[in-house]
This record gives C-alpha cells, structure tokens and sequence, in this order.
C-alpha cells in the first residue's frame, strides 16, 4: 500500500491544527504508559501518603502547630506542595530516556510539529499532577484534613499548586535535556530532596538558624505553601518578614519566574540539539 | 517522484565542525537512486554526522545537502516526509506496544486514525510482529526491536532510508533479518544510504561503497573495484611444518617474483599475483618439486577489510589532504 500523506499546511491555520493535533498525540502516549503500568502511578501515589501518614501519625503527636490547630491539617499543604516539587523529577526521567534510546531524534527527523514533543509532555504531566492532587485531597480528608474557607479560595489554592507543577515541568525538560540519560536523575533527587524539607513544609523557619531559616522562607515551594495554607484556612506559620506577608503574592510570581527562565532555556536546548 | 532526480542522495562541500574537530570536511556525495549506498570508515570519521545532516536532525556548517530532490536545511520538513531513519538505538517507546508505536508515529506523520492503524496492521504482518504485536516492546528481543524500529521508518514508505550501523549489537541472526527486510525494500524502489563498520555487512548489501576518513570520501566504487584498486589477487599458502615458513616464502617470492609474506601465528605464506592461474599452478609445482608439504593453497581476492586498512592508513600515514580515488 502506498501512504500519501498531507502535505505541509502553509497557513497559519493549518500548522496551529497540526501543533494541536501533534501534542495530542504526544500527550495520548505519555496517558497510555501509565495505562501500561499502573503500578509505577500508584508508587509516585504511595510516597505522598506514606510522608502523610508518618509525619501526620508518627511525628505528629510531638509538633506544636501555632494556634493550637491540627498537625495532620498543617501538614497536608504541604505535602501538596511537595508533591508538585518531586514531579520534576518524572518530567526529567521521561525527556532523558527519549533522548537517550533515540526517540527524540526520531520524532525530530519526522515532519511533525516541532512543539509538540514539548507540548505534549507539559499537558500530559499536568494531567498526571491534578490526578494525583486529587487522589491527595481524598487521603487528607480521611486523615483529618478539611478545606474552611469556602470552594472557591481552595480551587484557587489548587490552581496555585498547578502552577508551581507547571513550573517545574520546564526545569524537568530542561534537565532531562541537559543530562540526556535518566541515570543521572540520582543526582537531580538529591537536590530535591533538602528543597522539599528546607522550607515552612514540616517546620517553621522562624526555629531554625537565622541563615537557614531565611533560605527556607525564600524557598518558592514555602510561598505556595504559605499561600495555600492560608487559602484552605489551614494553621500556618505565619512570620513577620516581607516574603512571609507577601506569601500569596509570592506563590505566583516564584512559578511564573521560574518558568520565565527554564521555559526559554528549555526551548532553546531542543532547537539546539540541531546545532 | 524521486524518479525524477537521477541521485537520491546529493552532498556537496558538506561541513561540519565541533568545536576543534572537524567531524566533516568537505563531504561529496551522490548516491543514484534506488541503490544501496555504504559509508565505510572507522570511528570518529563523519560517517554519523553526515547521516544526521541528511536526516535533517543537524545544519551544516557550510556546503549543501540534497536529499530526494530537497535541501535539507531550507526544505527540512519536505525531506522529512520523505525519509525513514534508523538509528544506531532502537528508537521506539519501550512502554507501548509495538502496534501502540506504529499508529503513535503513523499518527505523527499525520495520517487518520483508521489509516494509521491500518498501516501498523501491515508492517506488523510485514515485520513478522503480528504475534507480538500487543506486548510492550521492553518484552521484545533485540532482533523484533531493531525490526520495530524499521517498521517505523517505513511508515510513509520513505524515498530514502537512513541506516546508522543498524546491526550493531545485534546476533547473527537477528543480523540476517535486518539485511533480508533491507533487501526487499531495495527491490520496491527505496534508496539507501548505510553506515557501518562491518566490512562483510557493506560488501553483502551495498552496491557501491564511498569509504570515509577525517570526514571526506577517501575512495570510492563498487566492493570489486575497491578490492581490485589494491592490487588484484593474492595467493595463501599453509604449510604444515613451520619450519618451512621462510623456505617457502624464498621459494614463492622467487617463482612469482613479488616479496611473499610470512604470517607466523597462521603459518601461511602470502604473496601478490596478476595472472592468477599461472602463478597458482607454478607455485603448487615449486612446492611440490621442493618436497614441501602445503596444508592448502588458496587463490583469493582481498577483503574489504584489507582494503579498508590498506585506505585508511594510507590516508593517515600521508597529507590528510591527499585523495586516494
């Protein structure tokens, strides 16, 4: 059989349809892995509930929540938050092994529209961040956890977890393209790692050494979770420096920073993979 | 529509530079189409570089590249409709299935849903795949992997198929496999540029060879004029006793007239000859008369690795700018 296939659309129109149609695609593959293999879905699920339940049981009874509040209802924002962080992670494992085995360059050498490799990654690991969001949600409200201030400031503080996932996910391309080898995502979780707990996530800044604790309060991932803490009514830190009282302000400024310098450098590195 | 060009394949000053290495320098290519054409060199030679340029994945520093009737830097996306590549990984999605990467890249070359699964339905019967068809690839040997990912690059049944050493790695026969599917894509009309390092693979598949060395072409023709460019036939003797070594190798240099070399390690004795029955039958006489025992006596072209050596060291051992062909 011979294929003829649709010729190149020289409208704007028609190569924004292409683009749409391509990341679809793209999106769809990364959708049908994880159809393949569920188990690594509900390990990336047991690692937030396990932190939840071992910090929210284990260590919870000894921490003094300010207020007098819940620990477990303390806790959880923060391991939303969290959660959004060690996406990089997934993000940059699955663009090193593309690079890797080949695969991007197959996709580079095929007449398809060049932004939907990327394109399709991000929406697909969007959608892979507001399922386990939810999933998330539903643990913390079997443990204790509520939302008090009403559906539409905790959709909001959803959105602000979104988009510090969105954040991360053009630290994760550009890293997996940097790094093009997923071994080396060893030495990526070790970072992540004291970034996730260097932050008002399980402590308060305000009891560490003044240097640390300043780190720890100009950590982006301590704004979103300031900001969601105070959006879900949950106790919080509080704190009396300017980027603890600019906490919502700061929980979108940090990603949209972010994603204004790795957006560009991670585009700038899969073009340059043709230099 | 290739038929319209007379080459497939046309590089011209092609360059290309990494830093302080000049991976190409000064390319020159024109493959005709519906040939299977080798680029044979060593490590380091150009031989990727030049098949990523062609494949649109890299721009030339300088010169021009032409493939089915397109530039690759100003017409990429024309080319790439009209290119299959096959790298030196299998690049397929090790999660999927092997019909999921079919209809995902069939997709990707933007064909409907129905006909994309259509087409990954005949490649898998093509492919002998059918049976593993809904297994995920990790599950797949490295033969069925490497047949995937050729499957893949024949989606649109390309004009022009990029192999970059394709069996490398690979067993003999999964080997077998490859060159049998490259065959019959040759018979159907498909150009192919291969790189390779295997002398035998570039001798069995390719019509013509362009042997490549500091990124250029160092010589150029089919495997028989490449062997016959260095000097024709050879003459092998085995001797039984090693002892007789240097004996025979007086007796032979001075019955064919050419310096007769001694390999210990075989014990053989081999020398250059130009008519060959001739010098095969007064050979075999000298031994005998001499009362010299032969294990064999073979009369034989050179391989292509001797040629390859004898080229490549020739170039290294002379100006780098000397052409050999």
């Amino acid at each position: 059989m011979t294929i003829i296939p649709a010729a190149m659309p020289r409208t704007f129109v028609g190569r924004l349809r292409w683009a749409v149609a391509d990341g679809w695609t793209i999106t769809l593959r990364s959708l049908a892995h994880w159809k393949q293999q569920p188990a690594q879905f509900l390990i990336t699920l047991m690692f937030p509930i396990m932190i939840a339940l071992l910090f929210g049981y284990l260590f919870g009874g000894s921490m003094v929540v300010p207020g007098g509040g819940n620990y477990r209802e303390f806790l959880m924002p923060g391991l939303f938050a969290m959660t959004m962080l060690f996406g990089v992670e997934s993000t940059m494992i699955a663009v090193a092994t593309d690079a890797s085995r080949g695969v991007t360059d197959r996709f580079r050498s095929m007449p398809m529209a060049s932004s939907a490799v990327v394109v399709g990654r991000a929406i697909a690991d969007m959608v892979d961040a507001l399922l386990v969001l939810v999933v998330l949600l539903g643990c913390g409200v079997a443990i204790g956890w509520r939302w008090r201030e009403g559906i539409g400031d905790a959709a909001l503080a959803l959105g602000l977890l979104l988009l510090l996932r969105f954040a991360f996910i053009w630290i994760g391309i550009y890293l997996g393209l940097v790094v093009r080898n997923p071994e080396s995502v060893m030495v990526v979780q070790i970072v992540v790692w004291p970034i996730g707990f260097l932050a008002n996530t399980f402590s308060s800044p305000a009891g560490m050494p003044d240097w640390l604790g300043m780190v720890a309060e100009w950590n982006p991932l301590s704004s979103t979770v300031a900001a969601t803490r105070q959006l879900f009514g949950n106790p919080g830190w509080g704190g009396d420096s300017w980027i603890a009282e600019h906490a919502l302000l700061m929980a979108v400024v940090w990603p949209l920073l972010l994603t204004a310098v790795f957006l560009p450098l991670a585009v700038r590195r899969y073009r340059r993979l043709s230099l | 529509m290739v038929s319209a060009h007379a080459y497939a394949v046309v590089t011209e000053g092609l360059r290309k530079r990494y830093g302080d290495v000049m991976a190409l320098n000064g390319l020159d290519l024109a493959v005709p189409a519906g040939t299977v054409r080798g680029l044979l060199g060593p490590n380091g030679a150009g031989k990727t570089t030049a098949v990523r340029i062609l494949a649109t994945l890299l721009r030339p520093d300088a010169g021009r590249a032409e493939v089915a009737g397109c530039d690759v830097v100003t017409q990429a996306v024309e080319v790439r409709y009209r290119i299959g590549l096959v790298g030196q990984y299998a690049a397929v999605d090790e999660v999927l299935s092997g019909r999921q990467n079919l209809v995902m890249f069939g997709r990707l070359y933007h064909l409907s849903p129905r006909a994309a699964r259509r087409r990954a339905d005949e490649l898998l019967e093509q492919f002998r795949l059918t049976d593993a068809a809904d297994r995920a690839v990790k599950e797949y040997s490295g033969g069925m992997r490497r047949r995937l990912d050729l499957a893949a690059s024949l989606i649109l049944t390309p004009a022009v198929l990029f192999l970059d050493e394709p069996t490398t790695g690979l067993d003999p026969r999964a080997r077998d496999e490859v060159w049998e599917a490259v065959r019959s894509l040759v018979n159907e009309g498909t150009t192919v540029l291969l790189t390779t390092q295997y002398l035998e693979e570039a001798d069995r598949l390719a019509h013509e060879i362009s042997v490549i060395d500091g990124g250029r072409v160092i010589a150029e023709g089919t495997p028989e004029q490449l062997k016959s460019k260095i000097g024709g036939d050879q003459i092998d003797v085995m001797v039984s006793d090693a002892a007789h070594l240097d004996h025979t190798a007086g007796l032979i240099t001075s019955v064919v007239g050419q310096q007769a070399q001694i390999a210990h390690r075989e014990r053989r004795v081999s020398v250059p000859v130009t008519d060959r029955v001739a010098a095969l039958t007064s050979v075999a006489r000298a031994l005998h008369d001499a009362g010299i025992e032969a294990e064999d006596i073979v009369l034989r072209r050179p391989t292509l690795d001797e040629v390859f050596l004898r080229l490549t060291g020739d170039a290294a051992a002379n100006s780098p700018k000397e052409k050999v062909a």
